[in-house]
């Protein structure tokens, strides 16, 4: 197991430098200079900036500037184009914590509410509560992210209006009640999807043999739900969870847009739009080794739920 | 009846229901909590260029002159000065005072202007320095910044000579740019300085004392500020950044922010909260602009000239834009710009087109018969909600109306500022704020050698007039000029005014005395209070 | 003795009386019998007549803006008044009244007699009062309702700035609603804390011209005609656009990019999973470190990328383009589901002894553990389905997708949620019909794995 995981590491890293090398040359392709703005400057003052940014260099030297300063023990990705004072280092380290622990909040929704609801739909297949979990399912992909977060703060303004006195923070951060309701708007996705995976596998293997020997031996069904049920229908769910992971703890744009949470999540987007190269390759390299991470975590995982999983 | 009820329930969930107490104004401790709609990117007054950095720089630092609550100039670090055509003198007070007690001085204006023009710093607002003598050539790298027409004749005397007659200088020295810079504390920042709280110090009414990026900014009263018996509020607590207006009003709403701007979407929900709406003119026009190079269909007069008889930009204003505030555009030179002693569009009143459908049809017959094909138009935006409404508008009216096929590209900002360097554009939806409170900063924007003119529209007379006025501090021949310079761009149909934007805003009721700028800081806490 | 014989061999035992099911005719006989699937087929065909065919039924082009009826919610055709072309409107300024207060009072009284100055109509509404003392000025509100208070005036629609000036034209996107317009007097900068309230129900009109070039009349009509304007079943959007007709033309976009898209990358994912999975090793290793090499590319940057790489003009709508770039990008997590899947039913038994009596890879795969997949499977399909369109909505949204005008369900949704308070039907009809080819999905889904899946036909 653990040769396994440090082969593993090594591709990991490998893959993490695709990842930077492939981005490096298509953000170079995009049309559109990082350096122009809304006021148009003078020659000189464009070479200048230029020269700061290093972006005189011909685009292999400045990959291989990349490069060197990407080498550990100290990983530099430069200051920011668009905030001219503040390093990308700084930028990740800032507000990566703060996507994290609304991320890990958003999955620990996301998670226990979908074995739940899925179970039950499992349960109680074709019967009421089946029906009206899955209406809420269908509607929570059908519905845009944007919707809920808007229709989730507005909910709060309301009940906070109701109780005339504001009990849960509308947007911001800094304490627990400022996070509940954007994690929750932010899992919702993933809930709605590990929901339905949970039904389907659930669905299958609720009838499988050993599920009716274990009845028949007289086991309770929590403790069959818990040790037989769960164990093998969660492996299409942790599958979906690592990336998912990854995803949402650094992808939670719109939350983070509507609640003002000071995350990395709007980073992603915005860098792109405004051209900013070092914050692009930052959070793209940030972002990929955190998901080969998960990735691998979740094949190490693998072989730990189902004993007959061989990776090798 | 179960639906009756239902639907009323529902209502009775979204819609709202009474008041929330509010902390966002606390008249004991003189606070208020604001939000601002994105981080300052950049917060070094020599290089700052966006709204939001200039707004906390008015609040934290201060120049020469700064504006009154009325906008007119008053004097800040300099008590009193004196303007010639060749030069202007300023003597500074000796109680200006940076935050760490330290005196204003002279120098460290001319540090921060030789700064702002040395061409390594690369501030992309060097430019509203060139009133001063060589500093083109300096920022140009022709001449080292020693060159600069500035000395300190002593520690609280300021001297400039400037490169040539300009009756509005005083206007220009309020801006972000102007601001002093101490060249000790500069220095002991090295590449830091700007990036923290701690790694500026302040000469203004308010202090940055503790900022977290992207979350929140704390300003507080300035100790060693001069006129520091002027300002009432103690602190201003930025506790929210985030560009969703709709999140603004849930904040303010919630009690927690007392000042928030209101857009199209926002305004009908924030009627229903039975709160004061306010209404501001931002001072920017919003227009299209033609790209008037060779080959292009759009550089072809009669194309224009049909569509400026067809646009009507009250129906913009009133059916598409729909938010109360915004001017229909009449002239690129909106309504507040000053003329010789009132305003320029009463003593110049600008022509207008009239709505003629038959007119326009007769000046794209000609188009069409000098093109022989009219390709399809291209109308480049930039990917804002508002720009694409406004395109699909324009789009769907020039088909109607004349026929004339137009195409929208949407782009997102750094690809349109792309093509709208190179050209590559028919029609492009553009706007222009002012720097600062002369007829000049949209006079110049067509002329040929301005780099903002992205249309390159050349028209040597256009360019003469505008040499006029830049060359003369007589206030006739310089309005003149403006006004026959506006008749050009009528008759030449050189843009296609839309509207002058305007916004409206809520405001706590308890909190008074803020101040909505078309220049500086806006919106100004600086002389604010809370009332009782 | 013997007291048994030898059963005979009669080939009444061993006849068959049924036709022998292959696994997909039993498969497909039983979906036949699905209620779920029964439903879901309804609502296919629905959608396929609401894309296909409903525009030569309403033929509205979904592109004609309607300004005099913008965001409007569904309701019967409505009237309006045809009146002449509008007449500028001229400042009233009267002659013996001073512009400016001679001399700042603490005090003054409420504009007397505001009144209205010919008929209010939706193309303007014309206000008048008398002067008031004191006064520099004067600022107008709109309410829609009545105002319980200085602080309750509503819209602040503009203002005057001499104490002669005594009128107000407001053509702000009026409606045939009633208003209630306020008049407070300044001093030409600040409020006295005194109005007058007006109360207005203008009528809708359209004016001759426009009623012209919209054939909404003949030649013959003359001003004070009554008329009747367009009719929009399910309302209008922000640009008075029919929604009726904008979302039959964003169904032809959403249902291609929500249905086609899917449809390659689940494809794609399951073979390049099933074969990761099943053949395990470094060719697992390889293939799925590109699928995560894939997925950790930043998406909207390579999305810039693909729009200028397949030369896509300005105004073009890249629409396969952008399919092609939708399924480059999102293949990866149906194919790592897939991948886990085949990884745990590999080594079921009788994937061994499907192999021990000869089968070959290939028949492993796609006869035994493929199928084993389809729940998984169909779950990604139907989630695949709203995030393509809504990743489409995103895409055209900030131009890379779809040009204007031409709508698609996504984009309408991203409209919508703006108005969602106050013209909630925007936001509602295309979210609906989302939801509708999502339940379509999700019920076909739910039918083919009953159908399909063995473990659940072995119960009946």
């Amino acid at each position: 197991m653990l040769i396994y995981t440090l082969k593993r590491l090594v591709a990991g890293i490998i893959t993490v430098w695709f990842i930077a090398t492939a981005t490096f040359i298509a953000m170079h392709q995009v049309p559109g200079d990082p350096l122009m703005n809304d006021k148009a400057v003078s020659d000189e003052i464009r070479q200048n900036l230029e020269q700061r940014y290093g972006l005189d260099k011909p685009v292999s030297q400045q990959y291989l500037i990349f490069l060197r300063n990407m080498l550990p023990p100290d990983p530099d990705f430069g200051i920011s184009f668009t905030q001219q004072n503040r390093r990308v280092n700084d930028i990740i380290k800032d507000h990566f914590p703060v996507s994290a622990i609304l991320g890990l909040l958003a999955i620990t929704f996301a998670t226990l509410g979908g074995i739940l609801f899925g179970a039950l739909t499992a349960i109680y297949r074709n019967r009421l509560p089946d029906f009206i979990i899955m209406f809420l399912v269908i509607l929570g992909i059908s519905v845009p992210s944007f919707v809920f977060a808007a229709l989730g703060q507005l909910l709060l303004v309301n009940v906070n209006a109701l109780i005339g006195y504001s009990l849960i923070p509308v947007a911001g951060w800094g304490t627990v009640m400022h996070m509940l309701m954007p994690s929750l708007v932010l899992g919702l996705g993933t809930m709605a999807l590990l929901t339905r995976l949970m039904r389907s596998s659930m669905l299958e293997v609720v009838n499988e043999d050993y599920i009716k020997t274990a009845r028949a031996k007289g086991l309770s069904p929590i403790r069959i739900f818990f040790k037989h049920q769960l164990r093998n229908a969660i492996l299409p769910v942790i599958t979906i969870l690592g990336p998912q992971i990854a995803a949402i703890t650094t992808g939670g744009f719109v939350v983070e847009y509507v609640f003002a949470i000071p995350g990395l999540g709007r980073y992603f987007i915005q860098a792109v739009q405004q051209l900013d190269y070092t914050v692009i390759m930052g959070t793209t390299v940030f972002y990929g080794a955190f998901l080969v991470l998960m990735v691998i975590t979740v094949d190490v995982l693998y072989g730990f739920i189902d004993p007959r999983v061989r990776l090798q | 009846m179960r639906l009756i009820l239902a639907a009323h329930l529902l209502s009775v969930t979204f819609c709202c229901y009474g008041q929330v107490a509010a902390t966002s104004v606390d008249y004991a401790t003189q606070t208020i909590t604001h939000a601002l709609t994105q981080e300052p990117p950049q917060l070094n007054s020599m290089k700052a260029t966006d709204q939001v950095s200039v707004e906390i720089l008015g609040h934290v630092m201060e120049g020469l002159v700064r504006y009154d609550r009325r906008g007119n100039i008053t004097p800040g670090v300099a008590e009193r000065w004196e303007v010639t055509d060749s030069s202007a003198t300023f003597w500074l007070r000796g109680d200006a005072k940076w935050s760490d007690g330290k005196p204003v001085t002279a120098h460290d204006f001319i540090f921060a202007w030789k700064n702002a023009l040395d061409p390594k710093t690369a501030s992309e607002y060097a430019f509203i320095l060139y009133a001063l003598k060589n500093a083109e050539a300096i920022n140009k790298g022709e001449l080292p910044t020693s060159a600069l027409g500035v000395t300190a004749s002593d520690d609280y005397t300021l001297v400039v000579t400037l490169e040539r007659p300009i009756g509005y200088f005083i206007n220009l020295t309020a801006f972000t740019t102007y601001y002093p810079v101490r060249r000790d504390f500069y220095e002991s920042r090295g590449t830091r300085y700007a990036a923290d709280a701690k790694d500026l110090i302040y000469n203004g009414a308010f202090t940055i004392s503790e900022w977290v990026h992207s979350a929140s900014l704390k300003m507080e009263k300035n100790p060693h500020y001069w006129d520091r018996n002027s300002i009432t509020l103690n602190a201003i607590n930025i506790d929210y950044i985030t560009a969703d207006t709709r999140a603004h009003l849930n904040l303010f709403i919630d009690g927690k922010i007392a000042h928030t701007g209101l857009d199209g979407e926002t305004y009908k929900d924030a009627l229903t909260q039975k709160l004061r709406i306010n209404s501001f003119t931002t001072g920017s026009v919003f227009f299209l602009e033609y790209n008037h190079r060779p080959g292009r269909a759009t550089g072809n007069i009669n194309i224009r000239k049909a569509i400026q008889h067809v646009f009507d930009p009250a129906e913009m204003v009133n059916r598409v834009l729909a938010t109360p505030g915004n001017l229909p555009g009449k002239s690129l030179f909106p309504a507040w710009v000053k003329g010789v002693s009132g305003k320029f569009r009463d003593e110049y009143p600008p022509p207008t087109a009239t709505i003629d459908l038959n007119k326009a049809q007769q000046y794209l017959s000609a188009a069409r018969a000098e093109l022989k094909d009219i390709p399809p138009l291209v109308l480049l935006v930039s990917d804002s909600p508002i720009a694409s409404k406004q395109a699909e508008y324009v789009q769907g009216l020039l088909l109607s109306k004349l026929g004339l096929k137009i195409v929208v590209d949407k782009q997102t900002f750094k690809q349109r500022l792309a093509k709208m360097s190179s050209g590559d554009f028919d029609i492009v939806g553009a706007g222009w704020g002012p720097d600062f409170d002369d007829v000049m900063t949209f006079g110049d924007l067509f002329a040929s050698w301005n780099l903002n003119n992205r249309g390159r529209y050349t028209n040597p007379e256009y360019d003469r007039l505008v040499r006029v006025a830049m060359d003369s501090t007589v206030p006739t021949v310089r309005m003149d000029a403006m006004g026959e310079l506006q008749q050009i761009l009528f008759d030449d149909a050189v843009l296609l005014p839309q509207y002058e934007q305007g916004i409206i805003y809520l405001q706590h009721p308890k909190l008074k005395g803020v101040t909505r700028r078309v220049f500086g800081p806006d919106p100004d806490f600086t002389y604010a209070r809370v009332v009782k | 003795m013997i007291d048994f014989s030898p059963a005979e061999k009669s080939v009444a035992t061993e006849q068959i009386t049924r036709p022998s099911l292959s696994y997909w005719q039993d498969a497909w006989q039983r979906l036949k019998k699905n209620t779920r699937a029964i439903i879901s087929l309804y609502i296919i065909v629905f959608l396929a007549f609401f894309t296909i065919l409903g525009p030569f039924v309403w033929q509205v082009d979904p592109a004609l803006q309607d300004l005099n009826q913008v965001s409007q919610a569904p309701a019967l055709p409505k009237q309006a008044l045809l009146s002449g072309a509008y007449e500028q409107w001229q400042r009233i300024v009267i002659q013996d009244f001073p512009a400016e207060p001679d001399a700042y009072r603490e005090q003054v009284d409420a504009p007397e007699s505001l009144r209205l100055i010919d008929i209010a109509t939706t193309q303007g509404i014309r206000l008048a009062w008398n002067p008031v003392e004191g006064a520099g000025g004067y600022n107008i509100y709109r309410n829609e309702r009545y105002p319980e208070g200085f602080n309750d005036l509503g819209l602040p629609l503009g203002s005057t700035y001499a104490g002669n000036e005594i009128g107000y034209e407001d053509r702000l996107s009026l409606e045939p609603f009633t208003y209630y317009y306020s008049v407070v007097p300044t001093d030409g900068f600040d409020e006295y804390e005194v109005y007058s309230v007006l109360t207005v129900t203008p009528q809708l009109t359209i004016t001759i011209d426009e009623a012209k070039a919209r054939n909404l009349v003949s030649d013959t009509a003359t001003p004070g005609d009554v008329v009747f304007l367009e009719f929009h079943p399910l309302g209008t959007d922000y640009l008075g656009r029919d929604m009726l007709a904008r979302l039959m033309e964003g169904a032809r976009v959403s249902l291609f990019i929500g249905i086609f898209a899917p449809f390659f990358f689940v494809l794609f994912g399951i073979a390049y999973g099933g074969f990761a999975g099943y053949f395990g090793g470094r060719l697992d290793a390889v293939l799925m470190r590109f699928a995560d090499f894939v997925v950790a590319l930043p998406f909207l940057l390579f999305m810039i990328l693909f729009k200028i790489a397949f030369g896509v003009g300005p105004g073009e709508s890249g629409i396969i383009p952008m399919l092609i770039a939708l399924v480059l990008l999102s293949w990866p997590a149906t194919a790592r589901l897939v991948r886990g899947q085949v990884l745990q039913i590999r080594e079921q038994g009788y994937i061994e002894a499907a192999r021990l009596l000869g089968g070959r890879d290939y028949y492993l795969i796609f006869r035994h553990i493929i199928p084993n997949t389809m729940g998984v499977i169909l779950v990604t399909l139907t989630f695949a389905v709203p995030a393509a369109i809504f990743t489409e909505a995103f895409l055209s949204f900030i131009g890379m997708g779809v040009v204007p005008p031409t709508p698609s369900w996504g984009s309408m949704c991203n409209e919508g949620v703006k108005t969602m308070l106050s013209h909630p039907h925007e936001l509602i009809f295309p979210a609906v019909l989302i939801s509708i080819t999502v339940l379509a999905f999700n019920l076909l889904g739910d039918g083919l794995t009953e159908a399909l899946d063995s473990r659940l036909r072995s119960r009946e």
